[in-house]
Order: C-alpha cells, then sequence, then structure tokens
C-alpha cells in the first residue's frame, strides 16, 4: 500500500511514540520525520525523555504507544539485533578485554561477512576515523578522545541506515568537545548516514544540526533548523533554552499596546492578556542621550572579546536586561551608571502567560 | 622503616600472630612429620625417610588422588552450571530485591555442615523421601538405592558448595556494566552470542574464584564421603584421616596432607593471579 520510496521520504518516521515507566509518562506522543543524510539533534533537559526516545530507537525499550518506520516498515516490535540502525554510547561501551580491532570488527563479524571483508571494511573505517596504528590497543590504553573515535567506528563500520548517538561529547573536556563537534559534522557529511544526536547541550546542537526537536517532559515542543528554532520560538521554554532571552511580563491591552510599566511597544494582531515579552540580547541597542528608550542602571558587564553583555536594570522586569553590544564600539560603561535601552519592536516574540 | 609503613603492620599484628601460631606451625609440624618414620602406636620416630612421599605414587593411592580430583572436578563444573544461572537470574532482578534473594541463597549455608549433609541421608535413603514419593507415585520396582555412592557424595559436594559460587559470580555479574550488554546487541549479536563473547568472558574471574573454591573445598572434604559415600567412597581426605586416627600412620597421613594442600595453594595461586590480571579490564570497564 506504501508507493515506492523516494529521496524524499523520510528514511526514520516517529508516530505518535509514547514510552511509560509504570505511572511515568517518558515519552508522550512524540511524531518526528528524519530525513536522509540529515544531522538531526534532540535536545532538551536531563529527564526530558530524549534519551528513552533514542532507547526505543535503538530497540532497546519497546514503546508503550505509536510506530517507528525506518524506510516505510515499521520496525517498533523488532529486537535490537535486527535493526539496521547503530548505537553509539555515551559510555562508549567498549568491550574492555577485546582490542580496537576487535571491537570494530564485532558488528560484521556477527554478520558472518567474509574474512577478508571484514577486514578491508575494517581498515577503511580506522583510517576514516584516525585510529589507524591503534588497532591492537586495548581500551583501557586509549585516551578518552581516542575511545570515542573507536565507539563510532566500531558503529559506523556496520553502515547503520541510521547512526543514534548518546551525548557523543558529553565525556570530553571542553577544548576537544569544540573540536569534535564540527568532527563529528564532517565525519557525517562524509559517510553519508543519517545522525541522530540525542544532547541536553543547546550550544552543541546548534553548532552540529541540520534540524533539532526539542523535548520536555516527554513531549516535542519544536522542531527545525537551529536557526529557525533560535529565530522564531513557538513556545516560552524553547525562547529560553535556546541561547540567552530576555523576558518580560506585561499584558497586551485593548489599544494593541504590550506595557509593563517603563515598556510600552505596539503589537499588532495579538489577543488581549498578560503576556510575556521576549527578546534576545543582540536585539536591545542602547540609547544615546536625549529621553527615548527604557530608563534603567547598569549592574553587571561581562566582556567577551567580541563582544559586551551590559546587564541592565529596569523597572518593568525583576531580572536585569541583557544587552549584546560590539565590545569596541560600547566602551567605557560602568557599573551603576544609569542607561537608556531600546528594544525593537519586530524582534520581540510574545508568549502569552 | 618510616612512621607511615609501620602503622599498618603493627594494626595487622594480631592476625599475623594468629595466623602464625595456628595456621603455619602446624602446617609445618605436620611437614616435619611427613620425613620421619612412624611409632608403632602413632606420633613418629625421629629417622629421616623419604618413604611417606615415594608411597603417595604407589597406585593404590595415586588412584584416590585421582580420583578425588575427578570427583572435586565433577562437582566444580556441576557447581558452576547451576550456580551461574541462578546468579545471573539474581543480579538481573531489580536492585532492591537482590540482597533477599543473595540471602535466600546462602541462607543454608548457616545452618550445621553436618545436618545438612544427614538431611541428604534423609532424602535419599532406600527408604527415604524420594524413594517414598516415587513409590506414592505408583512405581513399583525395587527401591532406588542412591545413598553411599559416588552420586550421593557428588550431590552432597555440590550442595554444600553452591551459595559459594553463587556469590563468587554474583560479584562479578553485577559489576558488569549492561551497556557492555546492550552495545553487544546492538552490534548485531543474539542474546546466544552476546552471553559467549561479552557476559561469559568479563565474568570469568568470578566463575574461576567460585570454581577453585569448591574444587579446593571438595578435594579435601572428608565429612560428606563419609556419610554419603558410606566409606566406600574413600577421598583423600578420608585416606588421611584414616592414617591419623585409624592406621596410626603420622607421617604417611602428614605426607598426604603435604601433598593435598601444595595442590590447594598451586589452584589458588593460579586462581589470584588470573583475577589480577583481568581486574585491569574490570576496573576499566566500570568506569
Amino acid at each position: 500500500m506504501n508507493d515506492a520510496p523516494t529521496n524524499d521520504d523520510p528514511i526514520l518516521r516517529i508516530e505518535a511514540l509514547s514510552k511509560d515507566f509504570g505511572p511515568v509518562r517518558a515519552v508522550d506522543a512524540v511524531s518526528l520525520d528524519i530525513r536522509r543524510n540529515e544531522f538531526f539533534a534532540l535536545l532538551g533537559p536531563s529527564g526530558c525523555g530524549k534519551s528513552t526516545l533514542l532507547r526505543m530507537l535503538a530497540g532497546f525499550e519497546m514503546p508503550s504507544g505509536g510506530r517507528i518506520l525506518l524506510e516505510g516498515e515499521d520496525i517498533s516490535g523488532l529486537k535490537p539485533e535486527r535493526r539496521p540502525v547503530n548505537l553509539m554510547f555515551q559510555s562508549y561501551a567498549l568491550f574492555p578485554h577485546m582490542s580496537v580491532l576487535r571491537n570494530i570488527a564485532y558488528g560484521l563479524e556477527m554478520e558472518r561477512l567474509p574474512r577478508a571483508e571484514i577486514r578491508a571494511r575494517v581498515d577503511e573505517i580506522m583510517a576514516v576515523t584516525d585510529l589507524t596504528g591503534f588497532a591492537d590497543r586495548k581500551p583501557e590504553q586509549l585516551s578518552g578522545g581516542q575511545k570515542q573515535r573507536v565507539a563510532l567506528a566500531r558503529a559506523l563500520v556496520k553502515r547503520p541506515k541510521v547512526l543514534l548517538l548518546d551525548e557523543p561529547l558529553g565525556a570530553l573536556d571542553k577544548k576537544l568537545r569544540e573540536r569534535m563537534q564540527l568532527e563529528l559534522k564532517r565525519l557525517q557529511h562524509d559517510v553519508g548516514i543519517t545522525f541522530i544526536v540525542v544532547t541536553h547541550d543547546q550550544e552543541e546542537a546548534l553548532v552540529m544540526a541540520d534540524r533539532m526537536a526539542i523535548l520536555r517532559d516527554g513531549k516535542l515542543l519544536q522542531c527545525g533548523s537551529p536557526e529557525t528554532v533560535y529565530e522564531n520560538p513557538t513556545d516560552r521554554f524553547v525562547a529560553n533554552f535556546i541561547g540567552v532571552m530576555n523576558f518580560i511580563e506585561g499584558r497586551i491591552g485593548g489599544d494593541g499596546h504590550f506595557s509593563a510599566k517603563s515598556v510600552r511597544l505596539p503589537v499588532p494582531h495579538l489577543a488581549a492578556g498578560p503576556t510575556a515579552l521576549a527578546i534576545r540580547p543582540e536585539d536591545v541597542g542602547i540609547e544615546h542621550g536625549g529621553d527615548a528608550g527604557i530608563p534603567g542602571r547598569i549592574t553587571d558587564i561581562a566582556y567577551n572579546g567580541l563582544d559586551r553583555v551590559l546587564h541592565v536594570a529596569i523597572d518593568a522586569s525583576a531580572t536585569p536586561i541583557q544587552v549584546r553590544v560590539p565590545a569596541r564600539v560600547e566602551a567605557g560603561h560602568a557599573i551603576g551608571e544609569p542607561i537608556r535601552i531600546a528594544i525593537a519592536p519586530d524582534r520581540c516574540k510574545f508568549f502569552p502567560a | 622503616m618510616s612512621f607511615q609503613a609501620t602503622r599498618p603492620n603493627l594494626l595487622a599484628a594480631p592476625a599475623v600472630a594468629w595466623l602464625l601460631a595456628f595456621m603455619v606451625a602446624p602446617c609445618l609440624l605436620i611437614l616435619g612429620y611427613a620425613f620421619f618414620e612412624r611409632g608403632t602406636w602413632g606420633g613418629v620416630v625421629y629417622t629421616f625417610t623419604l618413604e611417606n612421599f615415594e608411597r603417595v605414587f604407589d597406585p593404590l593411592y595415586a588412584r584416590i588422588f585421582v580420583n578425588s580430583a575427578r570427583i572435586a572436578a565433577t562437582v566444580t563444573l556441576l557447581a558452576i552450571l547451576v550456580a551461574y544461572p541462578a546468579a545471573y537470574a539474581i543480579s538481573r532482578a531489580p536492585r532492591s530485591r537482590q540482597p533477599i534473594l543473595l540471602f535466600f541463597a546462602v541462607l543454608p549455608f548457616w545452618s550445621n555442615y553436618l545436618i545438612r549433609t544427614y538431611a541428604w541421608i534423609v532424602l535419599l535413603n532406600r527408604e527415604g523421601l524420594i524413594n517414598n514419593v516415587l513409590r506414592w507415585g505408583g512405581y513399583e520396582g525395587e527401591p532406588l538405592s542412591m545413598l553411599y555412592s559416588e552420586g550421593a557424595v557428588i550431590i552432597g559436594l555440590v550442595y554444600n558448595y553452591l551459595p559459594f559460587v553463587i556469590l563468587a559470580i554474583y560479584s562479578s555479574l553485577s559489576r558488569l556494566d549492561m551497556s557492555l550488554v546492550e552495545a553487544s546487541r546492538d552490534l548485531g549479536a543474539g542474546p546466544i552470542r552476546t552471553f559467549l563473547r561479552v557476559t561469559l568472558p568479563l565474568t570469568l574471574p568470578g566463575v574461576a574464584a567460585g570454581g577453585v573454591f569448591v574444587f579446593v573445598l571438595s578435594i579435601g572434604n572428608f565429612v560428606t564421603p563419609a556419610l554419603l559415600g558410606g566409606g566406600r567412597f574413600q577421598m583423600i581426605g578420608n585416606l588421611v584421616y584414616d592414617q591419623f586416627l585409624t592406621a596410626n600412620d603420622w607421617p604417611f597421613g602428614a605426607a598426604l596432607g603435604m601433598i593435598l594442600i601444595a595442590i590447594m595453594i598451586a589452584l589458588l595461586t593460579l586462581q589470584a593471579r588470573a583475577t589480577n590480571r583481568a581486574s585491569g579490564t574490570v576496573r576499566e570497564a566500570e568506569r
């Protein structure tokens, strides 16, 4: 009844997938389409259900409801060893009693491939993952970064239709993690395999992913490209979770204006009622001279090299508003200094409270 | 010797003194006896001889050694075969229930060894429970003679040492990182191949520890063969017992005992070495 799959069809379709652990609903009717050769990120705070979702895709947890379709075929009931999908474990889960070579060859031996083909494919993947020369090492003789590459090679050598990665960079230190983000993306591009990465690190997701899904309490909040999610969050939680966001609590009145004490902005076409205004620090400007803008006082200054983040206390917000300005342009501010800030109305998002 | 090094030594002193006085000294005494001639009414005559060790290799006695080793090996194998699935089941039970399951597995161990062995006499007897149940179930033939056989000895030994093996294997299994098992499944290995290639190799140290323990305790055991073997199935333990208490040949009993101790020490050393080598990889898996 299915039409022949084309390249535009999603490689993986998740349909209303749910998972209950006793009375707790860990994943709640999540539906997602993952495209072929996509680098997809499942993002959310710990306990949001992203790892459970990934474990259902790998076959370690059976769904309580919904289906998983891989290239149109329902794989929800298949055992892990029968799924053309592989998982890179957060702990890497390298077999401690086997050499690097044996670890990587393990999955191919299980497919009962000819020895020569196993050898060739292992050599190839070890070259790709920069592991040549480590064949005879035991996992305990490897650094964190090397272990991570062995885990990756061991999964990739199987040529899975989809590679699942559970916090792939979580165990690495910050410097290595930043390098590996780009490395992983390059590798994904080179091998042409669909990657689904679970991460709690929104920066990591922004850097690596083609598209991302944000989960909270088992529910899918938003799915889209990093740029879409950053620029147009559809949910207050997403707006707060991705990047830095200032919130000002106020209300939209019948006159088509949002107001909160000294803040007053025109907002056409929005329902009246209590509303939160959200604005990114880079969308808040500084008014030089005159009495335009919102009066405030600088409480903190953070210098980041490229830019400077001023924390400005205003009467409309309990927490100071963060204002991101080019460091070289806005030099010479001091803590305690009175300042006037400007909020660009077209950059604001509004979330009904 | 620095201050830091002295204190731990001092703390260990009571235990060391105890072992020296009641373990090492008697062993050395026995070792000494083995090189003298027997006295007529027990004890020794202080004339040096190697004859006692020669007699150990007499086919008559060598056969008992081989027999004991064979029985001990069978007991070890059976105990591991029974204990592994039990230990596996306990280690996979919900964490909160594991202590109570372990308690039940070890429970028989807290009752008296003799009473437990007598219980087997009650079970295996021609007029015993098993035969009664069989007859009640409609069995008409001669009652089965199960008691006073090698099989009864093996059953008794397996039963008595099972808790040790369950504990040893459980401790290996409970330290096994479950993500390794999942990784194996994920890479295409079914449950059986996962067990053979990942779970079993990584829990071998526990199997070896439990196995050596049972073997060593079984090969030297004399109570079980005496009670369940009915004296017809002599193991080294019974032979040693007889030499000291019946035949009044202390030096020969001592020589037999020394050989037994040597076998035990050799096995325990091998096992300790193997565990040491494997512990590196276990530590790695825990990280």
